[in-house]
């Protein structure tokens, strides 16, 4: 005979009760990234709006910075670790194939009853994880959930690829997400194109590397232009369907906080999105640099602790790369 | 019909990159002349194909030196 089967009950809606933020202590300038390529401080402004970027310690791992950004944010949720269901960490650069860093990050910040695991979505990973957390809170499956995006990007790049060394960078950004009386995460607008799987990649698989006796190790490598065009083309189309799906115009956001990309790419998508004057922009990626999965959480503090954009505001998120996979969604600021 | 989309273009060039509309003519480089960059070249091109309905490929965009270029190509293939 089929049981019947106690179905699992949630709440009623999610929301994001704290958010906090790791930023490694090393400054990189762009000087210092033109001792390794061809280029200047002047260009690499003009052409990615960075002035300067973080990189981890040698030493400092991904669930190192995952810790510290988790621990915090939990703090200022004011919750218990133990009540914590779930840790997911949004990155691409944890070096083991397993175990997750997630699995790591929950026992070091005594979420020591939790599910744990990493989320593989690139720089959509922190917008992806937050719908996964809304779900989860919502099923029932997990009353907090801790989501990090977290990444050490120093690690897999070609500090001589003069196209792309000086954009990426290291740094954890960590929300909790429980539950809530009110909406406060609205639909997410999501998906992916594998038939661009080349426009973002590595120069070759970890494989590859091993069975070819492989001099370079694999790295980051990436189509510019073509990122760029589908950014501001289709990926702000993502934004618009995002906001409509909240029933929230354009006119009514505190914060529209954009994956930091590149700076070039967000003033484009600000000109696409028609997005008024009044409505601040995340632009965190001039001191921050491109921190794939981190840099949404990390620009959302980083205003938020400013007094730039006001604490219970409205906010548009919207994550977009490698894969090519793009999440965005309307949030209430923690 | 040349000079609608040569006219048509420079409101975008001026839009995108902040270059005067009169400076915009067709003997006039992209790159050298009016300080396009490629990222600022992806936006004109979409822009475009937007405003004409043609499509141009990133490979085609390279062939895009002057902006009678693009006229060109935009009237050819509109």
């Amino acid at each position: 005979m089929t049981a019947v089967i106690t179905p699992s009950s949630g709440m009623a809606h999610g929301r994001l009760m704290a958010v906090a933020a790791y930023r490694p202590a090393r400054i990189v300038t762009n000087e210092e990234m033109c001792q390794r390529i061809d280029s200047t401080d002047e260009w690499i402004r003009d052409r990615s709006g960075i002035v300067e970027r973080r990189y981890a310690a040698p030493d400092e791992s991904v669930a190192d910075m995952a810790t510290t950004a988790a621990t915090e944010a939990i703090a200022r949720a004011g919750i218990d670790p133990a009540d914590v269901g779930m840790v997911m960490l949004a990155t691409v650069t944890h070096p083991y194939q397993t175990p997750s860093a997630a699995a790591e990050v929950a026992f070091r910040i005594g979420a020591t009853t939790a599910a744990a695991m990493d989320i593989a979505a690139a720089c959509a990973g922190f917008s992806y994880g937050v719908e996964i957390a809304n779900s989860l809170v919502r099923c029932g499956s997990a009353r907090y959930v801790v989501l990090v995006g977290v990444e050490k990007l120093s690690d897999w790049i070609d500090p001589n690829d003069r196209s792309t060394a000086f954009l990426f960078a290291d740094g954890a950004g960590a929300v909790v997400i429980g539950p809530s009386d009110v909406p406060a995460i609205g639909p997410v607008v999501w998906g992916s194109d594998g038939g661009q799987l080349d426009a973002i990649t590595m120069t070759q698989s970890l494989i590859d590397y091993k069975l070819n006796g492989g001099t370079v190790f694999p790295s980051l490598e990436m189509k510019g232009q073509q990122v760029f065009r589908w950014a501001v083309g289709d990926v702000a189309r993502v934004a618009e369907r995002a906001l409509a799906a909240a029933g929230v115009s354009a006119e009514d956001l505190d914060a529209f906080i954009p994956h930091q990309a590149n700076m070039r790419i967000t003033d484009a998508m600000v000109r696409s999105l028609k997005l008024p004057d009044h409505v601040p922009v995340a632009r965190d990626i001039a001191y921050t640099g491109n921190t794939s999965a981190a840099s949404i959480p990390l620009a959302m503090q980083a205003m938020l602790d400013a007094g730039e954009i006001p604490h219970g505001g409205t906010a548009l998120i919207i994550g977009f790369g490698a894969g090519l996979v793009f999440s965005a969604q309307v949030v209430t600021l923690p | 019909m040349s000079q609608e989309i040569l006219d048509g273009l420079a409101v975008i060039v001026n839009e995108v990159a902040g270059v005067p509309v009169e400076d915009v003519q067709s003997d006039k480089s992209f790159v050298d002349d009016l300080d396009i960059d490629s990222l600022s070249m992806v936006e004109v091109v979409m822009a475009a194909e937007d405003k004409w309905g043609v499509k141009i490929p990133d490979s085609e965009v390279k062939n895009l030196k002057t902006v009678g270029d693009a006229v060109a190509y935009i009237a050819a293939n509109q």
